[in-house]
């Protein structure tokens, strides 16, 4: 292959991990928070696709669009709670909202 | 002797864009997280998308690359911009009022987390990601992920549509202006 190996990759996937955890531990609007989780879910999706790369199974690809999807489904349900707090006049910020209760 | 010089030169240049798309991907990585107005953050994440499309089509990963680039940065970012617009301004601290133990415990959560991750990967496949296999060129062609995605993998497909169908309920019930009477 040309080009850096599958460690390479790898490496660059942990590092946009660990940016999208710190990003959804110290962040406090919501917003942000969907936002790193986004990260994390495409660092696992960098991992995925260079190991089927490197194995040439394309299982990895597969279970790459299958986290897309799983993403688009995330980011719906999401804003739609984002939405639904505004409407209702609450604050975005996740330290505030401590209690399921409507 | 040509084509060795030829295979070469390729290898720079794959090295060099690779290069580049690592370091705006790391570096729109860090902008999602430290920008304190969530537009700018959305913004990013594009860019974050684009090098992590320019990596996936050197994987030879080409269906892939343009499903990221039409799902994320045409769909799920403009969806994000629109809520953020929508949400408007909000007279919030982006961060948490300073370097509290909050602030200093995730960090390092973080951290611990990364270094887990380089560890168990590093120990799990030490050697073993150094051969590389030879592609064909159908790998990562839309015909060719169709096949295992319609003969291998149907039944992830078919709860793939399922989830996205429950997901898009739930969207529409949570948006939904009916107020239950408190």
């Amino acid at each position: 292959m040309l080009g850096p190996d599958t460690a390479w990759y790898l490496a660059v996937a942990a590092v946009l991990f660990g940016i999208g955890a710190l990003g959804v531990l110290i962040r406090r609007n919501t917003l942000v928070v969907l936002l790193s989780l986004e990260l994390m879910l495409n660092a696992g999706n960098l991992a995925l696709i260079a190991l089927s790369r490197h194995w040439h199974n394309g299982a990895g690809q597969v279970f790459a669009l299958s986290v897309m999807a799983v993403a688009a489904s995330e980011v719906c349900v999401g804003l739609g709670l984002v939405v639904a707090l505004n409407r209702r006049d609450l604050s975005l910020d996740v330290d505030t909202l401590s209690e399921l209760r409507g | 002797m040509n084509g060795l010089v030829l295979a070469s030169a390729g290898n720079v240049l794959v090295w060099i864009v690779w290069v580049v798309a690592a370091f705006s991907c790391i570096a729109s990585g860090l902008a999602v997280v430290t920008f304190s107005n969530p537009f700018y953050s959305a913004l990013a994440l594009i860019g974050n998308l684009a090098s992590l499309a320019v990596m996936y089509l050197l994987l030879s990963a080409e269906f892939v690359a343009a499903a990221q680039v039409l799902v994320y940065a045409g769909a799920v970012v403009v969806m994000f911009l629109f809520v953020i617009a929508y949400v408007g301004p909000r007279h919030e601290t982006p961060w948490s009022g300073g370097p509290g133990w909050q602030t200093v415990g995730a960090a390092a959560a973080a951290g611990a987390l990364l270094v887990e991750i380089v560890v168990a990967v590093g120990m799990q496949a030490s050697g073993s990601l150094a051969h590389e296999t030879e592609v064909g060129a159908a790998f990562g062609t839309p015909a060719w992920i169709g096949r295992i995605f319609l003969v291998d993998h149907l039944l992830a497909f078919e709860i793939t549509s399922v989830v996205l169908l429950v997901a898009a309920v739930g969207g529409v019930i949570l948006g939904s202006h009916t107020r239950r009477t408190a």
